[in-house]
């Protein structure tokens, strides 16, 4: 018998504060949970939105209100998600992506963000005009998930 | 989500125990909190312990490297102490544990401070 792929979306709008982060990582997650991932993979997930809503929210806005989007999508074991905002944007994104490179250190940033990103996930691409905004996209396949696929 | 902290001290050593998630919205107010405590001139050191904390962004690590900064500057000793294994991935990843010491539990990161003083 002949199984379809399972897909699946969801989208995200919500003003560029702080109280936010929280709120979008833990959307994500439990819109990807319906995956099985494990704990790990799902921390992974959690990390990475909390660091690019954190940027848009930091980077992108500055302090400033504006919206954020998030774009989640399944495909089978495939998760790909899209951050946006319309913020500042980045001038150099190679340099932006330097471990430990920040243009903020006088608030206290690693500069690990872009790092955590690469780590955590199996694609990461950064799309960036100046004073038009940010989309940082990211692709992960969940290892369980195939496992299983292949078990049955 | 939130943060919660508790407070002990240990002679000259200032313990605080992070509860909940640090990210960019809770990391202000615990900075804020330890610098108001450090700055009442009774300690000299500082254990963290993140025993019950679940999740924890690069926002995190730029507070605990900040206070880091601070506590050596004046000649103290930081360290961690129960580290849950996924804040664990992120801090090892990150090259934190070059810097900072871990220990198992609280007593014994609290006597490896006593130890330096
Ligand atoms: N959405 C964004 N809009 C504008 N600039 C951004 C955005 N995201 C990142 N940047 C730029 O890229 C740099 C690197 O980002 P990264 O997340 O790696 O470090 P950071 O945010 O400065 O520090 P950390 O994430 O460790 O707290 C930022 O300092 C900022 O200059
Ligand atoms: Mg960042």
């Amino acid at each position: 018998m002949k199984q379809n792929v399972h897909k699946n979306f969801m989208e995200l709008k919500f003003p560029s504060r702080s109280e936010n982060e929280a709120f979008a990582r833990v959307a994500v997650a439990s819109f990807v949970s319906q995956l099985d991932p494990t704990m790990e993979e799902l921390t992974d997930i959690k990390t990475v939105v909390s660091e690019a809503v954190t940027n848009a929210v930091i980077h992108g806005y500055e302090n400033q209100e504006g919206m954020i989007y998030i774009r989640a999508e399944i495909d089978g074991s495939r998760i790909s998600i899209q951050i946006t905002d319309q913020g500042t944007g980045i001038m150099d994104v190679s340099e932006a992506r330097q471990p430990l490179y920040t243009s903020k250190p006088e608030l206290e940033r690693s500069g690990m963000g872009f790092t955590i990103m690469e780590n955590f996930m199996d694609e990461v691409t950064i799309h960036s005009k100046p004073g038009k905004g940010t989309t940082i996209y990211m692709v992960k396949f969940l290892k369980s998930h195939q496992q299983q696929k292949m078990a049955n | 989500m939130s943060l919660n902290l508790e407070m002990k001290h240990s002679r000259n050593v200032l313990v605080v125990r992070l509860n909940g998630e640090l990210d960019h919205h809770t990391a202000e107010q615990v900075r804020y909190q330890i610098e108001d405590e450090l700055g009442k001139d009774r300690y000299f050191h500082l254990v963290l312990n993140l025993k019950n904390l679940d999740f924890m962004d690069s926002s995190g690590l730029g507070m605990i490297l900040g206070r880091y900064k601070k506590v050596s500057q004046l000649g103290g000793k930081m360290v961690l102490c129960s580290i849950q294994p996924s804040v664990y991935r992120l801090m090892e990843m990150s090259g934190l544990f070059k810097i900072l010491p871990t220990f198992e539990d609280e007593q014994t990161a609290v006597s490896a401070c006593g130890v330096a003083s």
